[in-house]
Formats: structure tokens, C-alpha cells, sequence
């Protein structure tokens, strides 16, 4: 269980820093290595300490329906690559410590540092395809955080954008590559995928699988075509390039090709891509490295070479280039990522990275210089160096390869160019920095930097140079751990050394260096050459192809989205329709086997006033008093409707409803434009009323093909278990407080926010009221009828204690909260009507959003009190109680839910209501008062 | 009857839609309570057209199925909760933007009646 603890420490350590900071930038550098150290040597303990087994695994259940797993790995791969990234992070976190000056924040670099580490350690070690990919994309978004850690530059800014775009879309071909798989083999598991190497192999899906996979792949290590973010990517500190663009970020693409390699690999497909994609990026990479003058920029270039020549060796895939590729990562992860930070040390000393302005620096800086140099000559290939060794073995195999048949010569010539320039830009390199007499002064006067900053650097030349000379030592064993877990079946047979006597492999060598010399005498006619050239910035394409893709989406969204709220209700009816459509159309046929019942008078006369209602409502909305007069007799014969039909609790509900309905909507079309103006032309009229009536017809002929078919409901449960489980007779009562509680508590909860909503809209509202009628004619003088007052005021008894026997007779009859409550608010605002705000305020001088609220807390309270009884939410009791004189009488815990419904619903009516008749008076809502 | 009754839901939902398709915000709201009356109707027949069959244990022996009908009675209350803060939106809109146009850019001419409280 040691190993989700690895990515878990440097996870924690991404907070340090910002703690640490406080106590200065040599602590925070310190505190924030801690994490990664321990992780360092967790793994190494872990991996030592292991019984002869040759994989570790943890896995813990995460997504099994998705077969996401938090399954984490510990094999000779991940072992290499963990040591380089923690081992190499914690160099970097000490050479960042001298390199950020005072204005940088060294907390959040740290933390996005260490973020990445995370990301990095996950990959490496994921047991679980998805999870890999969910590492894979955490690096490209950690990566994009370190590029533009200095945000305020355009370049920056610009680089981290495009490495960003280019690995979050390789990052989508991989996910769909890893689906893919998923679906070939049945599981995202590791293990199981690099056993299945035949049926995946044998799948139809395996080119678009191996294709997306490698584009993964291919974006994030820089392979042509795809190269171009990473020189942009060097607008990063230093310490960035030199830990992500050398020894780890573009060294995920290979990693996975390698972690894969036992599933997907050995076949002519892979093959071909592979090797042809690295062999043109090491030339192509070579080549321009040789050219650029910005020394960070040769190092880019020569990264992007560095890594076509691996992922060659994994195209040509035997045991013996997988080897060559694992110890190239090696040593170009030594020798590169100390070959940035001298350019960092360069750079951060002298004020430029351009070789024009450098020179000379020998004699000013001469034991960086004397690192610097062995690391370059480390790059060139050069003996007794790691460099030499992993370059031979990759001669080797490129002179043994026997792919492409007639046109095997290919694969030696590309790898013989790719050295030959590699060996002209590293001398051009050494040379044009340290030792050629300087044409003009540098910024700043160079000295040797502080030693702690020089100290990686030391270190990892130290390694080159300890590699190259006892290259049996001490690498050999993780690199025969590595081999062993990316190749399938036989173990190679190898050794590393200097000296395999005269063989082809070292002629070449010789051949390559001794071109790559002249080709740095010519390297001023080379410039002139490749000036014949129109160069082309990748920026400027990649930003023009942004630009248009941008442009499109814009003139796209234009279209759809212009701001008018009416055409995207347009949108949304016709989508409905069509989707209705499709639906109906599915069906067999409209009219199901149930027959129907006989029509009746009654029924054909209340069908041709919701007709006619519903018509006139629409037909006549331009004049909108009418038009909602029209509405009310709908609302009206609708709660007949649900009384013809066996719902007496909604015929009440909907009659209460609607009285309220009207109230509002008649005093809200008091401040609003009487008439509508004539504005839409004949053609929207038509298009509107073929959706209309295409909508229409759709829920006609639906609500006809259900009412004609047998229906199995479940309502059977709930008429058996009312009595006996919920103590009521009125089953739609108990469904609502009892059954079904939950849903009816989040119902009056609702309710009470729009009320607490509209009350906060109407704070403040600027108004527009009308001084005459539509006619013109001035509102009546008598504002408060005195035949309505005396009645109002006569039924307002009445009506309490017809809500409250409603109420209390719910739970057995027609009725309950939410019909009481209505009641109630309807004979409340009836007051305010026929006395006016003045005199109903004194009477009823509170406020309405607390008992709304009180409402909804009483019900909440009710749920929770069962679970004093150790009973879940809502569970409801009730008992039957002897009274004297009365008698027996029954009292249910939902009695007390429904008096929270009573209470939320009474305070949510009056809390809209009364607070928009108080608008003219002074009692309208204000900010201001209390 | 169940054609009728299916009938009559369609048309009320047709003018509903309409209604909502306006480009005032009144037309929109009556459209929309309009449509919630369709919907509530559409809802409420799920259970099947039932007559005296009032879901009260022990007065019948076939009832109405009781489970759309506890739905259709909070989605009634729900409706005009809805009604009611659409409405209030609508009036806030005019004032702020002097316009009860929904998409809120046309100015209405100045009615010669109002005066501004």
C-alpha cells in the first residue's frame, strides 16, 4: 500500500510552498524538496525492498462502472522514469531556488512545479489506462501553468497557449486510442491490456487504436509534425525547460509508446509510422537546431532530434533498440537538462541567450565553461561519454535494420545525417558561446554563478561522465528491469561498453563526427543558404489557424445566439416538436386496444369552453385585459374538469390558484403597456402558428395514445398502505405528506424562494402607472367600494375557519396545507383590496418571509424528528387518542409536516402578493428599511 | 371522450406555445401559465379518466389512480410560483430597461398617459 502514497507526497508538496514561503526563498526552497525527497525514497525502498516479484501493484475501487481504478505500478519503467523525475526535479528545485530573481513568485512556481511532478509520477506509474490519461491531460495543464509562469509576457502567454492546444488535442486522440482498447479488451486494466497483445493486434479497430494512440504520443514528444510548440515553449524559465522540455514532459510521449509496446507494437504498421515519424524528426530537428542562434532555441531543436532518434529505436522495436532507446532517455535526460541550466546560468549571467552577442565567456566563467563542454560533447556523441555509448548501439541497430526491404539503406543514411548535424551544432554550440573572440559586449558582466546553482549541473556531468566510463555501473540493472518490462517473452542478451572493437556501427561514428566538423567550418554558407529559403514561423500559421477557427465559431454562434430570447424560444419549440416527432413516429399505431367511454353533454360542453378560452387567450393577446379573462375562464374549467374527473383536492387547489393567478396578474398588468403593438410581420404569424400547432398536435396525439392504452400503475401500493401506513383516507394527501414528503418538502421550498426572489425584485422598482384606462377614463374615486369592504371583512372569519377545517380534515378528506393555505391567503388579500394597504398594514403589521420560512423550517424539523426515533427522514407516525367529551380522535406526525406546508404556502402567496400591492403606497419594499 | 379530452390539451398547449413565441413579455407570461394548465391537464390524465372515483379509501371500490394526482398538485402551486416571479421579472425589466420587450432592446414609445412614480 506504499505506492499511492509516491504521487500523494509530491501531491501534498504542492501546498508547502505557499506555507513556507513566510520563512524566506532558502527555507521555501528547502521545506518545498522535502516531499519529493521522501518520494525518491519511498520508491527506491519500496523497489529494493520488493520480493521477486516483477510488478508492484496497489489498486483501490474508484469508478468500477466506468472501470476507473486507482491502480498504481511499480516495474523496471516506471522505476527509470520515476528516478529521472525526482531525481532531476530535486536538482531543479535547487537550481530554481538561485534562478528566480526577487519580483518571481517562488511559492507558486514551486507549487505548479511539484503539481507537474504529480502529474508526471502518476503517469509513470498508472496501473489503469483512464487513469493514465487523466495524469497525461493533469501534465498538459500543469505545463501550460509553468510556460506562462511569467504571464505578463506576449510570448509567453502565446507559448503556453500553443503547447497547451497542441497536447490537450493529442490528449483527446489518446483518450479516444485508450477507449478504443478498452473496448477491444474489455477492461482498462494494465496488466491485462500488455497481455493482449494478439486480440488487440488481430481488432479492426487496431490501425484507428494504434494511429490516435501515437498522435498522443507524437504531440506530446515534439514529433514532426507536430514539433512546433516546443521551441515557443521556451519562452518558460529556464528551470522549466530544463526539467520539462528535457528529461520529463516531452519524455511522457515515449514513455507511453514504451508502456504500450508489449500491446500495441510488431506490427509493419507501427513499424512504418514509428520509425519513419522519428527518423525525419531527428534530421529535420538537427537541421534547424544547427541554424537558430537563441541557445535555448538550439536546445529545443536539438530535444525535438534527440527524440526522433528514440522513438526510431522504438519503431524498429527488438529487445536491443528498446535498450539502446532506455539508456539514450538516460543520458539525453543528463546531459540536456544540464545543458539548460548552464544556459540558464549563461543567460541569468550575461543578460542574453543569443551566440551572436556571446563569446569569449571561457575566461570569465571557465569551470561552467568546462561543464558546459563536456555536456556538449556528451550531445555530439563524442567518446568516452554516455552520449557515445547510446548513440553506437543506435548505429548498430539502424545499420542492422531491416525494414522497408529494398529501401533498408534509408533508415542508416537519415541516422547518419541526424548525427553528423548533431555534431555540428553542439560544437557551434560550445564554440560560439566560450571560445570565439565576442563581437560585442554582453548586457551584463558575467561571473561564476553561485556555487548551490552550479551544483546540479556538476552533478549531472558528473553522471555523464561516470555513465560513459563504467557504463556497467550503476544503471545496468534498472535498464535490464526497464527492458525486461517493455518487452514481451525472451530477456536480450546485453552488455554496455566503450570499445566493441573496429565494427560499422563506429566507422559511421567516426564518419559522422568527422562531417559534422566540416559542416561547422561551413556553417557560415550554411546560413547563407538557408537564407534562399522563405522561413516560415510555425507561430504565425499555428495563430492564423486559431484566428480562423475563432472567426468561425464566432460567426456560428452569431448566428444562433443574437440575444433574442424570442428565437431561442423559437429554437427550443421546434427542437421539441421534431423530437416529439421522432418519438411519435416510432409508435405503431396512434390508438391503442383500450376503448373509449361514451362523451356526455357536460363533458362536450366544458371541452368547447377551454377550446374557446384557450383560443381567444392567444387570438386576442394583442388586447391584454380580455386575453387574460380569456385565461381565467380556462383556469376555471379546468378545476371543473379535475372535479368531473376524481380529483376533488385538485379542483380546489386549482380553484384557489387561480383566484390568486388573477389577483396578480391583473395588478402586475396594472403597471404594464395595456396593448401589445402590432410587431410581428405575416410570416412570423405563420411560422409560429405551424409550431404551435405542430406542438400541439404532437401532445394531442401522445396524450391519446396513453389514455387508450392499458396502464400499470403503481398507485396500487399507496391505496393499500394509506390506511394502515400513513393513518389517512385521503390517498393524494398522504402520497403528498407522507409517501412522497421528501418531494412535496422541496416543493414548499421552492415556493418560499421565489417569494424571497420576487420580494428582492420588487426592492426598488422603477414604475410606470398608468394615470387613465385604455379608454382614457380616470380610475374610479371610490377606491374601496363599501359593499366589498363590509362583505370582506364579514367573510374573513369565515374563511379562517373554513381553511382550518380544511386543514385538520385533509388527511381524510378533500383538503389539506396546501388548499387551507390558499384559502387563507386569498381572505387575507381580500382585505388588502376593499381596505386598502393603509388599513390592513396597521392590522397586520409583520413581515411575510418569516412564517414562509418558518413554514418550510417546520416541515424540515418534522423529517428530522424521526430521526430522534432512530427512524429515517420523514417517516411518519400517528395514534388515536381518547378525548372526553369529544371522543376518539386520530393525530398523525404529518398533521404537523402539513402545518409547515400551511405556513410556507400562506407566507409565500402574501410575501408576492402584498408586497406588489404595496407598491404604490409607502410601504413598498426598500433596501433601506429594516 | 378520451379523444376530446386529448383534443382540448392539444389546442390549449398550441395556444400556450403561440404565446410564448411572442415578443412581449405579458403575452409570454399568460402563454406560459396557459401552457402549465396544458401540462397540469397532460399530467393529470396519466392516470386515466376516471368519473366518481375520488381516490378516498373506503368510499369506492375503484379509485383514481392518486399518484399523478399529488403530482399534478404541487406542479399547480409550483406553476404559479413560477407565474408569479416571471411576472415580477417582467415588470422589473420594464422598469429598468423602459421596454417589456423580452429581448429587452426595443424602447417603447413614450405613452403620453404614464407618468414615472
Amino acid at each position: 500500500m506504499t505506492l499511492p502514497w509516491i504521487p500523494l507526497l509530491t501531491f501534498l508538496g504542492v501546498f508547502v510552498p505557499a506555507l513556507a514561503i513566510r520563512g524566506g526563498r532558502t527555507v521555501c526552497a528547502l521545506t518545498t524538496a522535502i516531499a519529493p525527497a521522501i518520494a525518491l525514497g519511498l520508491v527506491l525502498f519500496t523497489y529494493l525492498g520488493h520480493d521477486g516479484e516483477e510488478v508492484i501493484r496497489t489498486s483501490l475501487q474508484w469508478l468500477p462502472a466506468l472501470g476507473l481504478e486507482l491502480a498504481f505500478r511499480l516495474d523496471g519503467l516506471s522505476l527509470l522514469f520515476l528516478l529521472l523525475i525526482l531525481g532531476i526535479g530535486l536538482l531543479i528545485i535547487l537550481y530554481t531556488r538561485y534562478y528566480l530573481s526577487e519580483k518571481d513568485s517562488m511559492s507558486r512556481f514551486y507549487a505548479f512545479l511539484l503539481l507537474f511532478m504529480t502529474a508526471m509520477v502518476g503517469i509513470v506509474m498508472s496501473d489503469n489506462l483512464l487513469l493514465l490519461w487523466g495524469f497525461w491531460e493533469l501534465t498538459s495543464i500543469s505545463s501550460f501553468l509553468l510556460i506562462g509562469f511569467w504571464s505578463h509576457e506576449t510570448a509567453a502567454r502565446k507559448g503556453a497557449r500553443m503547447a497547451m492546444t497542441i497536447t490537450g488535442a493529442g490528449g483527446l486522440a489518446l483518450l479516444a486510442g485508450i477507449i478504443l482498447i478498452g473496448n477491444v479488451t474489455g477492461t482498462y486494466d494494465m496488466g491485462t491490456v500488455l497481455e493482449s497483445h494478439d486480440l488487440i493486434t488481430a481488432s479492426p479497430l487496431y490501425p484507428a487504436i494504434v494511429v490516435l494512440v501515437l498522435l498522443g504520443a507524437f504531440t506530446k514528444s515534439a514529433q514532426f509534425p507536430f514539433h512546433f510548440w516546443l521551441p515557443h515553449a521556451m519562452a518558460a524559465p529556464t528551470p522549466v525547460s530544463a526539467y520539462l522540455h528535457s528529461a520529463t514532459m516531452v519524455k511522457a510521449g515515449i514513455f507511453l509508446m514504451l508502456r504500450l509496446h508489449p500491446a500495441l507494437s510488431g506490427t509493419e504498421l507501427w513499424t512504418v509510422i514509428v520509425t519513419l515519424t522519428g527518423l525525419v524528426t531527428m534530421v529535420y530537428g538537427a537541421w534547424f537546431a544547427f541554424l537558430k542562434t537563441d541557445l535555448k532555441g538550439i536546445l529545443a531543436f536539438s530535444t525535438i532530434s534527440h527524440l526522433g532518434l528514440i522513438t526510431s529505436l522504438l519503431g524498429l522495436g527488438n529487445s536491443q533498440a528498446l535498450l539502446a532507446a532506455l539508456f539514450h532517455i538516460i543520458n539525453h535526460a543528463l546531459f540536456k537538462a544540464a545543458l539548460f541550466m548552464a544556459a540558464g546560468i549563461v543567460d541569468h549571467e550575461t543578460g542574453t541567450r543569443d551566440v551572436r552577442k556571446l563569446g569569449g565567456l571561457y575566461r570569465l566563467m571557465p569551470i561552467t565553461t568546462v561543464l558546459t563542454c563536456i555536456a556538449t560533447v556528451s550531445m555530439a556523441g563524442i567518446p568516452p561519454l554516455n552520449g557515445f555509448i547510446s548513440k553506437e548501439m543506435f548505429f548498430t541497430e539502424a545499420l542492422a535494420s531491416q525494414q522497408f526491404g529494398g529501401l533498408a539503406w534509408i533508415v542508416p543514411l537519415l541516422a547518419g545525417l541526424g548525427g553528423l548535424l548533431s555534431v555540428a551544432y553542439s560544437l557551434r554550440l560550445g564554440y560560439a558561446t566560450f571560445f570565439r573572440r565576442p563581437r560585442q559586449e554582453p548586457p551584463k558582466t558575467p561571473h561564476e554563478p553561485p556555487w548551490p546553482m552550479r551544483f546540479p549541473v556538476e552533478l549531472l556531468v558528473a553522471l555523464c561522465i561516470i555513465v560513459g566510463l563504467v557504463p556497467t555501473l550503476p544503471q545496468s540493472p534498472i535498464l535490464e528491469d526497464a527492458v525486461r518490462a517493455t518487452v514481451s517473452g525472451e530477456m536480450p542478451e546485453f552488455h554496455l561498453a566503450l570499445w566493441h572493437g573496429i565494427n560499422p556501427a563506429l566507422l559511421l561514428s567516426l564518419a559522422v563526427i568527422a562531417g559534422g566538423i566540416v559542416l561547422h567550418l561551413l556553417h557560415r554558407h550554411m546560413i547563407r543558404f538557408n537564407r534562399q529559403f522563405r522561413s516560415q514561423d510555425a507561430r504565425y500559421i499555428f495563430e492564423a489557424l486559431v484566428q480562423r477557427l475563432v472567426g468561425l465559431c464566432q460567426r456560428v454562434i452569431d448566428r444562433l445566439e443574437n440575444g433574442s430570447l424570442q428565437r431561442y424560444m423559437f429554437f427550443l419549440m421546434a427542437v421539441s416538436v421534431l423530437a416529439m416527432g421522432l418519438g411519435l413516429a416510432d409508435l405503431d399505431m396512434l390508438t391503442g386496444s383500450l376503448g373509449q367511454q361514451p362523451l356526455d353533454p357536460v363533458v362536450v360542453l366544458g371541452a368547447a369552453l377551454l377550446i374557446m378560452g384557450g383560443v381567444l387567450t392567444a387570438a386576442l393577446h394583442r388586447y391584454r385585459l380580455i386575453s387574460l379573462l380569456m385565461l381565467s375562464v380556462v383556469g376555471l374549467v379546468v378545476a371543473l374538469t379535475f372535479a368531473r374527473f376524481s380529483a376533488p383536492d385538485l379542483a380546489l387547489t386549482q380553484l384557489s390558484v387561480e383566484v390568486v393567478t388573477m389577483i396578480l396578474l391583473m395588478l402586475a398588468l396594472f403597471f404594464l403597456p395595456q396593448k401589445t403593438p402590432k410587431e410581428s410581420g405575416g410570416a412570423r404569424v405563420v411560422r409560429d402558428v405551424l409550431i404551435a400547432t405542430g406542438f400541439g398536435g404532437a401532445v394531442a396525439s401522445l396524450n391519446f395514445a396513453v389514455l387508450t392504452r392499458d396502464l400499470n400503475s403503481i398507485s396500487d401500493f399507496f391505496i393499500d398502505q394509506s390506511v394502515p401506513g400513513g393513518g389517512g383516507h385521503n390517498v393524494v394527501n398522504v402520497i403528498l405528506v407522507d409517501f412522497r414528503g421528501f418531494d412535496t418538502l422541496g416543493e414548499i421550498t421552492v415556493l418560499a424562494i421565489a417569494g424571497l426572489a420576487i420580494f428582492k425584485l420588487l426592492n426598488r422598482l422603477r414604475l410606470f402607472m398608468p394615470a387613465t384606462d385604455m379608454e382614457g377614463r380616470l380610475w374610479s374615486d371610490d377606491r374601496h367600494p363599501t359593499l366589498l369592504m363590509v362583505v370582506s371583512q364579514t367573510l374573513l372569519p369565515l374563511a379562517l375557519l373554513v381553511s382550518f377545517f380544511i386543514f385538520l380534515r385533509g388527511h381524510n378528506q378533500p383538503g389539506g396545507g396546501f388548499i387551507a393555505g390558499l384559502i387563507t391567503a386569498v381572505a387575507l388579500i381580500l382585505l388588502y383590496m376593499s381596505r386598502g394597504v393603509e388599513w390592513a398594514q396597521q392590522r397586520l403589521d409583520f413581515q411575510f418571509q418569516p412564517i414562509a420560512i418558518a413554514g418550510v423550517a417546520l416541515s424540515t424539523f418534522t423529517g428530522l424528528c424521526s430521526w430522534l426515533f432512530g427512524y429515517p427522514f420523514l417517516t411518519s407516525t400517528f395514534d388515536h387518542f381518547h378525548l372526553p367529551l369529544i371522543g376518539d380522535i386520530e393525530l398523525a406526525s404529518a398533521l404537523i409536516f402539513d402545518g409547515g406546508i400551511y405556513l410556507a404556502v400562506v407566507g409565500a402567496t402574501l410575501m408576492i402578493l402584498a408586497n406588489l400591492g404595496k407598491l404604490t403606497t409607502a410601504h413598498r419594499p426598500n433596501k433601506d428599511m429594516p | 371522450m378520451e379523444a376530446l379530452y386529448a383534443i382540448t390539451t392539444g389546442i390549449l398547449t398550441a395556444s400556450g406555445v403561440y404565446l410564448t413565441l411572442r415578443g412581449r413579455t405579458f403575452p409570454v407570461v399568460v402563454g406560459l401559465t396557459l401552457l402549465s394548465y396544458a401540462v397540469n391537464l397532460f399530467l393529470f390524465s396519466m392516470g386515466g379518466l376516471t368519473t366518481h372515483g375520488a381516490a378516498l379509501v373506503g368510499t369506492n371500490d375503484q379509485y383514481a389512480d392518486p399518484l399523478p394526482q399529488a403530482l399534478v398538485l404541487t406542479a399547480i402551486v409550483i406553476g404559479f410560483a413560477m407565474t408569479a416571479f416571471a411576472i415580477i421579472l417582467a415588470m422589473r425589466s420594464r422598469g429598468d430597461l423602459g421596454s417589456d420587450s423580452v429581448d429587452g432592446n426595443r424602447t417603447d414609445r413614450e405613452d403620453p398617459r404614464e407618468n414615472k412614480a
